[in-house]
């Protein structure tokens, strides 16, 4: 589905160095996302999967190293060029992040009035859209985030992220805290959406239903660097205790079961 | 003008379909919007759509693409041969069954008089609502404090010494210059005024008994309501929204033990204490002006006030601190337990809270001025 030896990657981490104190997190760490393509993130906690993220969508500041978006450094652009380059990101961040004094459909239409100037009428018609395309119920739009349960936030976090129609999704564990069926149907979402759309994914997760049932390639976090960025089957097969015990462990042996039997 | 837009091209001779090309995306949205709009009404209906020579979509672009066909015209398309590839069939697909009705026609605004009729109903309601609410949270308090005074074991010392210093011992520098500063004003304002009778002597007076009796408990309460009542509400607050007062009760702890018993034992504590400061500094500010500006000197100052001023006075205003510090707390404690799930309703509380304690500080101090005067003290 993905051909990765022509594309040019719309991502490229080289090198890079974060740090907290004295505590090295990434170290010396490489990775591409290619065009169209669901990357899977994967890493123990603390292995630096948030703080990756963050670093690519510019919220954090390396310590070291180079993040190229679309082939240019987020760090060295002006403030305006900046913004637009990140209008281009769509984020979900773990808890959601709404903002909490605005209804969900006004949270979708934020961008759209801030960035496009939209009327707020079409921004609303807009929004409404979205809110349905993310699988919520359309009278979820005039909900305020505190009324909302968790599986609807993180699907309203998704329309927000989906609304300036962005070429990268960041997705940080989208499916933790969901039960098992609204997890499978946000991965279907996902999916149908990056084909629909024509989106890169980058996906954190620790999820490995999610992993088998729509990553392109899965990266793989530990010893402060990524250790391997490949297909899963490919993945699964390498050399390395945490690997093993992570694709091979009883979750991860019921998971690839459930996905070899739904394949066949 | 619609037949020369790059966007929507209408059946004309050379071709027989309504052609629609360009970019249909986000950045184009209000012109295509508006091209929309001034098509007329039997083109979409009756032509064959072509969608082929579309260069770029996103969901933006989709939806109009929707809201021009209408849902059911738009599946009639795209279930024929459309040329187009298998991502944009489906995004179309996906975007005409989750296309909402057009846009909601913009509501009839009610008369201004019956809304704003409504709002003070409303408010009466709350207002009404809250002073039962205060008046139980009071009677909780009190009940709470009394149960945890058998109780020694359930006394926080150290929560209530981290109390104190935060709403005390830092909020000493700040009660002090202030008060210090309307000590000196009182004192100009009696120079000026008692001159003309002769009487400048008398600032003495009047600087220590304004002091003594109101300006030193009423500054101080109301900076701690500033200070105090707004930090408890905004703590309060965040653990609430936090959901860290649900698990304090998940955890079989009681909220009003751990959380409000301390603030409120400090403020008691704190509020008579920086009362007195600021008694003090007040003074010391009209000693001052007195010294430098009546030439009376800081001994005959301390004469005057031990001769005119009988100790009755300063009593009567230290009587009043720990009524005001225990408003305060609850004030403060009570709004922070009322926020819910937002950072608005955080900031919401938060202005309440300290609205509320120097209304209420206030209002009790006039009352107790009331009172004082009547059995003439």
């Amino acid at each position: 589905m993905v051909n990765t030896t022509v594309a040019k990657p719309i991502v490229e981490v080289r090198g890079l160095v974060n740090r907290f104190g004295k505590q090295t997190v990434h170290d010396n760490l490489d990775l591409d996302i290619m065009p169209r393509e669901v990357l899977g993130v994967v890493g123990g906690s603390g292995t630096g999967k948030s703080v990756l993220l963050r670093s690519i969508v510019g919220l954090r500041r390396p310590n070291a190293g180079s993040v190229k978006v679309f082939g240019q450094d987020l760090q060295t652009l002006s403030e305006e060029q900046r913004s637009l380059q990140e209008r281009r990101f769509g984020v979900l961040f773990q808890s959601g992040a709404l903002f909490s004094s605005l209804t969900v459909a006004e949270n979708i239409a934020l961008p759209l009035v801030e960035h496009i100037g939209l009327s707020r009428r079409d921004a609303d018609h807009l929004a409404r859209m979205k809110v349905l395309l993310t699988g919520l119920p359309a009278e979820a739009a005039d909900k305020y985030p505190s009324m909302l349960s968790g599986g609807m936030v993180k699907r309203a976090a998704l329309a927000r992220a989906l609304a300036l129609d962005p070429d990268i999704l960041f997705l940080d564990e989208p499916t933790a805290g969901l039960d098992p069926i609204g997890a499978a149907a946000f991965d279907q979402l996902i999916r149908t959406l990056c084909d629909a759309l024509g989106l890169s994914v980058f996906l954190v997760t620790h999820d490995l239903d999610t992993l088998y049932a729509i990553c392109d390639r899965v990266a793989v976090l530990s010893q402060k660097r990524v250790l391997i960025a490949d297909t899963l089957e490919r993945v699964a097969q390498t050399d390395d205790t945490w690997v093993q015990d992570y694709f091979h462990g009883p979750r991860g042996r019921a998971a690839a079961y459930q996905h070899l039997a739904a394949e066949e | 003008m619609p037949d020369t837009s790059p966007f929507i091209r209408l059946p004309d001779a050379q071709c027989d379909s309504l052609c629609l090309a360009g970019d249909w995306t986000l950045a184009n949205y209000a012109e295509l919007r508006s091209l929309i709009a001034d098509l007329p009404g039997d083109a979409v209906k009756q032509a064959r759509i072509d969608l082929s020579d579309i260069a770029h979509i996103d969901t933006a672009g989709a939806q109009l693409i929707c809201d021009m066909l209408g849902v059911d015209r738009l599946q009639q398309v795209l279930s024929g041969d459309t040329g187009l590839n298998r991502e944009r069939q489906t995004l179309l697909a996906r975007i005409a069954t989750t296309c909402p009705p057009g846009p909601d026609p913009e509501q009839a605004a009610a008369n201004p008089l019956v809304e704003m009729l409504e709002r003070i109903g409303v408010s009466m309601g709350q207002h009404w609502a809250h002073v039962i609410e205060l008046l139980g949270f009071i009677g909780l308090t009190l009940s709470g404090l009394f149960s945890s005074l058998f109780r020694p074991r359930s006394w926080r010392p150290t929560a209530i010494a981290v109390q104190i210093e935060q709403t005390g011992l830092n909020a000493v520098p700040i009660v002090a210059l202030l008060t210090f500063m309307v000590g000196a004003v009182i004192a100009f304002l009696g120079a000026t005024v008692l001159q003309t009778f002769g009487a400048s002597i008398y600032t003495v007076d009047l600087v220590a008994f304004s002091f003594l009796r109101e300006f030193g408990v009423l500054l101080t309460a109301i900076l701690m309501a500033g200070r105090t009542a707004s930090a408890f509400t905004a703590q309060i607050g965040s653990m609430k929204s936090n959901e860290e007062i649900d698990a304090i009760r998940a955890l079989g702890l009681n909220p009003l033990e751990l959380l409000v018993l301390p603030r409120v034992i400090a403020l008691l504590i704190t509020l008579p204490a920086l009362t007195f400061i600021a008694m003090l500094s007040g003074l010391l500010g009209g000693a001052m002006v007195c010294a430098f500006s009546l030439d009376i000197s800081p001994v005959m100052f301390l004469n005057l006030l031990h001769d005119d001023v009988g100790v009755q006075h300063f009593l009567l205003g230290m009587a009043k601190a720990p009524v005001f510090a225990f408003l305060v707390a609850i004030i403060g404690c009570l709004e922070g337990f009322k926020v819910s799930g937002s950072a608005e309703s955080v900031g919401e509380h938060t202005t309440s809270s300290v609205v509320q304690c120097i209304f209420v500080v206030i209002l009790v101090d006039a009352l107790a001025a009331l009172f004082y005067m009547e059995m003439g003290w």
